[in-house]
């Protein structure tokens, strides 16, 4: 399939091993930020394809695993009003609150549906104006600009029976308090490519700069992963700390200008809790006063409780980079995809459930 | 990093989920939770695709399946024909001859019968394409809301020839596995036709009845140990039930796949993997490695089975386990999921 299979060519990613293994010398801790990277490399097994002196640790970047257990509690919650129509992604419908999740909702009677973009969500309202129809948004910088879209258009349309449960997060803040966290042990980053793709590259070249650690866009595909990954290594052995992007058919300098006009014209930057991770300072986004009457957590009082921690879990460290899945004593005994505990073990691209689905048991290698 | 969290969770199953029906590991808890110990008996607890009996003798297969696919009419068939075609299949990955069928319908108040009129045409074209009868049925009506158009259910019985002995935990370290075409086709041309998704493909389900596929597999002298039609939870689930039941491990290859540009592309689209997706015309032989040969080019001649090729092998290591190699070399799990992918493709 064209613009995939090239770069899935594994000899193409063969040649980029082998000459991250001539660069390397010396031990090198990297982190890719995105669960979308992260699922590729447990997918195709690149961490054991790598030189040893490299070690990938997961970064926070899974949208459905970071999104507060709060946020689903109160989703659920509103799904359960006769009034109400919960919208929202399918990944979404088995996140476990600490109550349930929006299929056991949907089996009590709530009316919850599926879409592949908020669009369909007014499609819906405009259809059934007797209902109040509530899309859960959540996401990094990808998903804001459709969703913001939608809040914007329903203004304009004058829907009154539309509004956004909203709980965005931004890469770049948790980043930096990756980076502020004196625990930190990584030494250079795969930035999220389809982030950068919309936001730009500026905010991740200033990163760069000042914390003096090389940060390098990389894509999806083993073998934008593996070039990324090259191109840290160079730069951490010849000691330089800069920015790159390894990522040029998405990503360009200014990212999608459009997109993040639409997103500011919705939303305002605020603080913001993660999931397994706690409150970051301005790490997320809210609508703006001018769209309150489309904030379903207004329009609802929604205030959001966090449930409490259980100490078996390591998730913040795993999100943090310092312990792996493997390393957690709940690890596919108490906290399975069926029945997770943490937040990475939550949604397919979160770091425990891609290595509980793909790399759970050493399979033993065969002749 | 101030506060770290990490709530407690508990997936609700007090109440029956969608899940429950998907084929995955849910559907297999609430078997042995629920129906096992009901209904259990040695032989219901061979759990194959078919109960295989014995009267007088004779040695007949016997099946049931309920349809439920929204929406009733997609490209490449209709409800009607999976009715007839999942039933057949069921009897004939049994190494069985399909003989008779039942029909029972559940219609909705209110459906047109035009709608039930062209089901019940395609299903005895199906029926009649096949050489099965529909010898008996059943026609409740329940009011408006409380089904979706059309449900039905078929039940089948075939008759087993001499020497046949297929069953799921017959699968041996050095056999292979061979599968009959490419995959993914008809869940993607359900989800294609769906409300609410915005894409469109010219993806044809591949419904299809097998009998005379795998009747051509069983006289081609092959040592077929069993045979499984990959449906629900595609072939990951299937090659997931067979290491189960035979206590082996099976290593697919995944360059040997054979996916349509189509059904790879909609599946990117969507955050799917081809091995999951649900097939309706497709099946799977494990068979003894040096018959492997024989037994595909025997498939070859038979127009459900031109594509047919081996993807993999069973093996001594990992046991219960269905592991996959990719082109780059590594091995990874191929998991059993506890969900659909998406809800309600067949």
């Amino acid at each position: 399939m064209k613009y995939l299979d090239e770069y899935r060519d594994s000899n193409l990613v063969r040649a980029l091993l082998a000459r991250i293994e001539r660069t390397v010398t010396r031990p090198w801790v990297l982190m890719e930020i995105c669960g979308g990277q992260t699922h590729t490399i447990m997918r195709y097994g690149l961490h054991e394809l790598l030189p040893k002196q490299v070690e990938m640790v997961h970064g926070p970047g899974c949208p459905v695993c970071v999104t507060p257990a709060g946020i689903l509690d109160r989703a659920v919650e509103l799904a359960l009003r006769p009034e109400v129509t919960l919208v929202t992604y399918g990944d979404m419908l088995r996140v476990p609150g600490s109550q349930m999740d929006l299929f056991s909702a949907k089996a009590r009677g709530a009316d919850v549906r599926m879409v592949y973009s908020p669009l369909d969500a007014l499609r819906i309202a405009r259809a059934h104006p007797e209902r109040h129809v509530i899309f859960l948004a959540v996401g990094f910088e990808t998903t804001a600009p459709a969703n913001a879209m939608a809040v914007y258009q329903a203004e304009r349309e004058g829907l009154q029976n539309f509004s956004l449960l909203a709980s965005h997060v931004l890469v770049p803040p948790a980043i930096r308090a990756l980076l502020a966290s004196s625990a930190c042990r990584v030494q250079g980053f795969v930035a999220p490519g389809h982030v950068c793709t919309v936001a730009g590259c500026k905010e991740y070249e200033e990163m760069a700069c000042a914390y003096r650690v090389p940060i390098v866009v990389g894509g999806f595909e083993p073998v934008d992963l593996v070039q990324a990954i090259l191109v840290l290594v160079t730069m951490l052995e010849e000691g330089r700390a800069a920015f790159a992007n390894a990522y040029t058919r998405s990503v360009s300098y200014r990212g999608n200008v459009y997109a993040q006009n639409i997103v500011s014209e919705v939303f305002e930057v605020a603080d913001q809790t993660w999931r397994g991770m706690g409150e970051i300072a301005q790490s997320g986004l809210r609508i703006r006063e001018k769209y309150a009457q489309y904030d379903a957590s207004r329009l609802f009082d929604a205030k959001l409780v966090e449930p409490t921690v259980p100490a078996v879990c390591i998730n913040a460290e795993i999100m943090q980079g310092l312990r792996k899945p493997t390393d957690c004593m709940a690890f596919g005994t108490t906290c399975t995809p069926e029945n997770p505990i943490g937040a990475s073990m939550v949604s397919a691209e979160g770091a425990c459930s891609a290595y509980h689905r793909y790399r759970r048991q050493n399979v033993e290698t065969m002749p | 990093m101030s506060a770290i969290l990490c709530p407690l969770s508990h997936v609700e199953t007090e109440t029956v989920l969608m899940g429950h029906g998907s084929g995955g590991k849910l559907s297999a808890e609430l078997f042995r939770a629920v129906f096992q110990p009901a209904f259990g008996n040695p032989i219901l607890n061979q759990l194959g695709d078919q109960a295989l009996l014995e009267i007088g003798g004779t040695r007949l297969a016997f099946t049931t399946d309920s349809y439920v696919v929204k929406p009733l009419f997609f490209r490449g068939g209709n409800i009607g024909s999976l009715a007839v075609h999942g039933t057949i299949n069921d009897l004939a990955v049994g190494g069985a001859i399909p003989l008779f069928l039942s029909a029972a319908f559940i219609l909705e108040e209110g459906l047109p019968l035009a709608v039930l009129q062209r089901i019940v045409d395609t299903m005895q074209h199906c029926a009649a394409q096949a050489g099965v009868q529909i010898v008996t049925g059943d026609t409740k009506v329940v009011e408006k809301g409380s089904c979706d158009g059309v449900f039905i259910n078929t039940a089948g019985i075939g008759l087993v020839p001499k020497g046949v002995q297929l069953a799921p935990d017959q699968a041996r370290p050095g056999d292979v596995a061979v599968l009959s075409g490419s995959i993914g086709e008809h869940g993607i041309a359900i989800m294609a036709e769906r409300e609410g998704m915005s894409f469109e493909t010219e993806i044809a389900s591949d419904t299809a009845a097998l009998h005379s596929l795998s009747a051509q597999m069983l006289a081609s002298g092959a040592a077929i140990r069993c045979m499984r039609d990959p449906t629900r939870g595609g072939v990951a689930s299937t090659c997931n039930e067979i290491a189960q039941a035979s206590k082996v491990g099976i290593c697919i290859e995944e360059a040997s796949i054979p996916v349509r540009p189509e059904v790879k592309g909609a599946c990117e689209l969507l955050g799917l993997d081809p091995l999951y997706i649900a097939n309706e015309g497709r099946l799977i032989a494990i068979v003894a490695a040096e018959d492997a040969d024989q037994l595909v080019t025997s498939m070859h001649a038979n127009s459900l089975g031109v594509g047919a090729r081996v993807i993999g092998r069973v093996t001594a290591e990992n046991p219960g386990l269905v592991t996959l190699r990719t082109p780059l070399g590594t091995l990874r799990i191929v998991d059993l999921l506890a969900n659909d992918p998406l809800p309600r493709i067949c």
